[in-house]
C-alpha cells in the first residue's frame, strides 16, 4: 500500500472515515480545527453528516443522538471543551452507547496556552466527569499510531458499548508524517439494543434510553453490569510498548509525543553505555500496571516519569504500579515548551550521578 | 353500548406519575393521538427533557431518549441528521428550553432543523421542586423567588417571539391547555407541527402553556383560572409565524 504525507489532524479524520464514521459535530478550538474542518467537506461525500455545533456541550449532545440511532459517531475537542463535554461522556458511558472523542490536548489548566501539551491526564483516566464512568483511553505517539487507534477505537467502543477517546497532543495534531491508510469499513448504521430499555418496558422492540434512573435498586443493577464491563476492559485492552528493557537499570515511563522524545534518549543513552530502556503505556485506561509491577528492584535503579505536564500527572498510575519499590522522579516541560533528547539525556544521567 | 372515544393505543396503560391536575398528562394523550392518527408510531424517537416532560416515557408507546437537561435539540440533531427515515419530535420543559438549554433550542432552530420542538411552559421548575423560571410571571412565587419574582430576576423570555426573529423556522404558535376549546387547537397545531416534518419542510416550535397546581400551590381548578387571567395575558396566544400556509 503506499504512503501518504499527512497532518496528524486530518489524518485522524480520515482514518475516522474509514472506520464507518458517518456523523462528526465539533466546536473550534485550537490545536484541533483541522479535524472539523477536514470533516466538514470529506463527511458529506461519503454520504456522512458534519454539523458545526454550537458548542462543545451541543455537539457531545449531537453525537449522542447519532449514537442512538445507531451511527458511528465522532467529536473531538480540547481541554477546555473536553471539560465541557464532560457531563454528556458521562451519558454515553452511563447509556452504554459507543462513540469516539478525541482530545488534542494543550497547555492547561484554565484556557491555558493553545500549543501542545499533556495536560489532561488525570482527566481522561480517572473519569473526567461524574459518576465514576470509565473510557478505554488510547494515546498514540505517531500519526500512524493515531490513524490505527482511531481506526480501531470505533470498533472497541462498540464491542464494550462504551464511549473511547483518543489523547492526542497538538504535537501529534499538526505534525506531518507519512502514513499508510487502513481499508474503508462498510458505514452500516446499526440499531443497538438499549440497555436502560428494561427499567422502562418490557416490549420487545422498544428502544427508550435514559440515564435517569430514579429506582435505586435498578440504578444499582445498572452500576453492577458497568462494572463487569469495565473489569473485561481491563483484562483485555491493556497495551504498551517495552523498550530496551531487558537489562535496563534507568527506565523512562511516558506516553505520546513524550514518549518519541523519550526513545531518541534511551537510544543516546545507551550509546554513553547508560542501560536505559522505555515503558510506552498506549492504553492509558486500563493501565499497564504489570509492566511496573514486574521491573526489578534489584535491577532498575530510577524511574523517569517523563510528561508535557507541570504538575505531573502520570506519576499517579506508576506509583500503583512500584508500589514503592523503585525510587520515581518527575520531568516535565508544559505549555507548549517541550524537551529535546539531549535534555532528558542530562535528566537521567542526573540519576545515574546520584545512585554512584 | 357502541364504543366512540378510547385511550389512544399509542399510550400505554401505565402510571405516569404526574401529580393531580397537573397538564403534562394532556399534552402525553394529545401528543400520543397525534401519533396514532398520523401512523408513524413505529417510525418515532421522543426526545424527551430533564424535568417532569421525561414522565412521559412511561407511558407514551414509542422509542425514546431522555436527553441531558437541556440538550433535546441538540441530540434530535444528531438523530435526525443520522436517521432520516425516523420521526423526531423534542419536549422540553421552561428551565429546559429556556434556560439551560437555550443556545441548543435557538440554534436547532437557526439551522432550521426537521425536527418540531414542543415547549411546555409552566411557568415554574415543577421537578426540582419549584424554583423560579426565565417564564415565571413578575409578581409570581418561587421558592427561589419567595415573594414573587421581581425585574431585578429579569422578565419573563418569549420563546415564540424570540424564535420569530430567526430566518429558519416554518412554523411558530403557541398554544394553552387551560380549556377543551384551547386543547383542541393545540392538538391541531402539533398536528400541523408533526407533518410539517414529515413532508420535509424544517423547524417547527409550538409553546404550550401549561400549569403546575403543585408549585404554584393551588388547586388544579385555581391554577386554570390563574393561567387564564395572569399567563395568558402575558403570553398571547396564536400563530407567530406559518410559511406553510403560504405554500400551501
Ligand atoms: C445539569 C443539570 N442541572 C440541573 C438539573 C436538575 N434539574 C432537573 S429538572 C430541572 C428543572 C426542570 O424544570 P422545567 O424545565 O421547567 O420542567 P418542568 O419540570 O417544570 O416540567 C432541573 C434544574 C439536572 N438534572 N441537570
Amino acid at each position: 500500500m503506499s504512503k501518504l504525507f499527512m497532518k496528524g489532524n486530518e489524518a485522524i479524520a480520515e482514518a475516522a472515515v474509514r472506520a464507518g464514521c458517518r456523523f462528526f459535530a465539533g466546536y473550534p478550538i485550537t490545536p484541533q480545527n483541522e479535524i472539523p474542518e477536514y470533516l466538514s467537506k470529506r463527511l458529506p461525500e461519503v454520504g456522512g453528516a458534519f454539523v458545526q455545533g454550537e458548542s462543545e456541550l451541543a455537539s457531545i449532545n449531537m453525537v449522542i443522538g447519532a449514537a442512538f440511532g445507531g451511527t458511528r459517531a465522532m467529536t473531538s475537542s480540547s481541554g477546555p471543551g473536553l471539560s465541557l463535554k464532560s457531563e454528556g461522556l458521562s451519558t454515553l458511558a452511563a447509556a452504554g452507547f459507543p462513540a469516539v472523542v478525541v482530545n488534542v490536548m494543550r497547555g492547561g489548566p484554565g484556557t491555558g496556552s493553545i500549543s501542545g501539551a499533556q495536560m489532561d491526564y488525570l482527566q481522561a483516566t480517572k473519569g473526567g466527569g461524574h459518576g465514576g464512568f470509565k473510557l478505554l483511553v488510547f494515546a498514540p505517539s505517531t500519526v500512524q499510531e493515531a490513524v490505527d487507534l482511531v481506526y480501531e477505537a470505533f470498533d472497541k467502543s462498540w464491542e464494550y458499548m462504551n464511549p473511547c477517546l483518543i489523547l492526542a497532543d497538538g504535537f501529534i495534531g499538526s505534525i506531518m508524517e507519512p502514513v499508510e491508510l487502513p481499508p474503508f469499513k462498510e458505514a452500516k448504521r446499526q440499531e443497538f439494543p438499549v440497555y436502560t430499555t428494561r427499567f422502562f418496558t418490557d416490549k420487545p422492540g422498544r428502544r427508550m434510553c435514559a440515564t435517569m434512573i430514579v429506582n435505586e435498586a435498578e440504578q444499582e443493577q445498572w452500576n453492577r453490569v458497568q462494572a463487569q464491563r469495565y473489569e473485561r476492559i481491563a483484562q483485555n485492552e491493556v497495551r504498551a510498548e517495552e523498550y530496551m528493557l531487558d537489562d535496563a537499570e534507568y527506565v523512562i515511563a511516558a506516553y505520546g509525543t513524550s514518549a518519541r522524545v523519550a526513545k531518541s534518549a534511551v537510544r543516546m543513552l545507551r550509546e554513553k553505555g547508560i542501560k536505559a530502556g522505555l515503558i510506552r503505556p498506549i492504553t492509558l485506561w486500563p493501565f499497564p500496571y504489570q509492566c511496573f509491577k514486574k521491573l526489578n528492584e534489584k535491577q532498575v535503579k530510577d524511574i523517569l516519569c517523563l510528561e508535557l505536564s507541570i504538575p505531573p500527572q502520570l506519576i499517579e498510575d506508576i506509583k500503583i504500579g512500584i508500589e514503592g519499590r523503585i525510587p520515581i522522579t518527575a520531568y516535565g516541560r508544559s505549555a507548549g515548551m517541550i524537551f529535546t533528547a539531549e535534555e532528558v539525556t542530562e535528566q537521567v544521567e542526573k540519576l545515574v550521578g546520584k545512585n554512584k | 353500548m357502541e364504543k366512540i372515544y378510547s385511550r389512544s393505543d399509542v399510550l400505554l396503560d401505565a402510571n405516569m406519575g404526574y401529580c393531580p391536575g397537573c397538564l403534562h398528562g394532556v399534552i402525553a394523550k394529545i401528543v400520543a393521538e397525534v401519533i396514532e392518527e398520523l401512523g408513524i408510531r413505529d417510525d418515532t424517537i421522543a426526545v424527551l427533557p430533564i424535568g417532569c416532560g421525561a414522565l412521559i416515557s412511561s407511558v407514551l408507546d414509542t422509542d425514546a431518549i431522555i436527553a441531558l437537561h437541556g440538550r433535546a435539540p441538540a441530540v434530535a440533531t444528531g438523530l435526525k441528521r443520522t436517521a432520516t427515515e425516523k420521526f423526531i419530535f423534542a419536549y422540553q420543559g421552561d428551565g429546559d428550553l429556556a434556560s439551560i438549554g437555550l443556545a441548543e433550542i435557538m440554534h436547532a432552530a437557526n439551522r432550521g432543523e426537521n425536527f418540531p420542538v414542543l415547549f411546555v411552559n409552566n411557568g415554574i421548575f415543577g421537578m426540582t421542586g419549584g424554583q423560579m423560571a426565565p417564564t415565571t410571571l413578575i409578581g409570581q412565587k418561587a421558592t427561589t423567588a419567595k415573594s414573587g419574582r421581581t425585574p431585578l430576576e429579569g422578565y419573563p423570555m418569549h420563546m415564540c417571539e424570540i424564535i420569530s426573529t430567526l430566518k429558519a423556522p416554518v412554523y411558530i404558535e403557541r398554544c394553552s391547555l387551560d380549556s377543551p376549546q384551547h386543547i383542541l387547537a393545540a392538538k391541531k397545531a402539533i398536528k400541523k407541527a408533526f407533518m410539517n416534518e414529515i413532508e420535509g419542510k424544517g423547524f417547527s416550535f409550538i409553546e404550550l402553556l401549561s400549569n403546575c397546581p403543585t408549585n404554584w400551590s393551588m388547586s388544579p381548578q385555581k391554577s386554570l383560572e390563574y393561567m387564564r387571567e395572569h399567563t395568558i395575558a402575558e403570553f398571547p396566544l396564536g400563530v407567530y409565524r406559518d410559511e406553510t400556509a403560504k405554500e400551501d
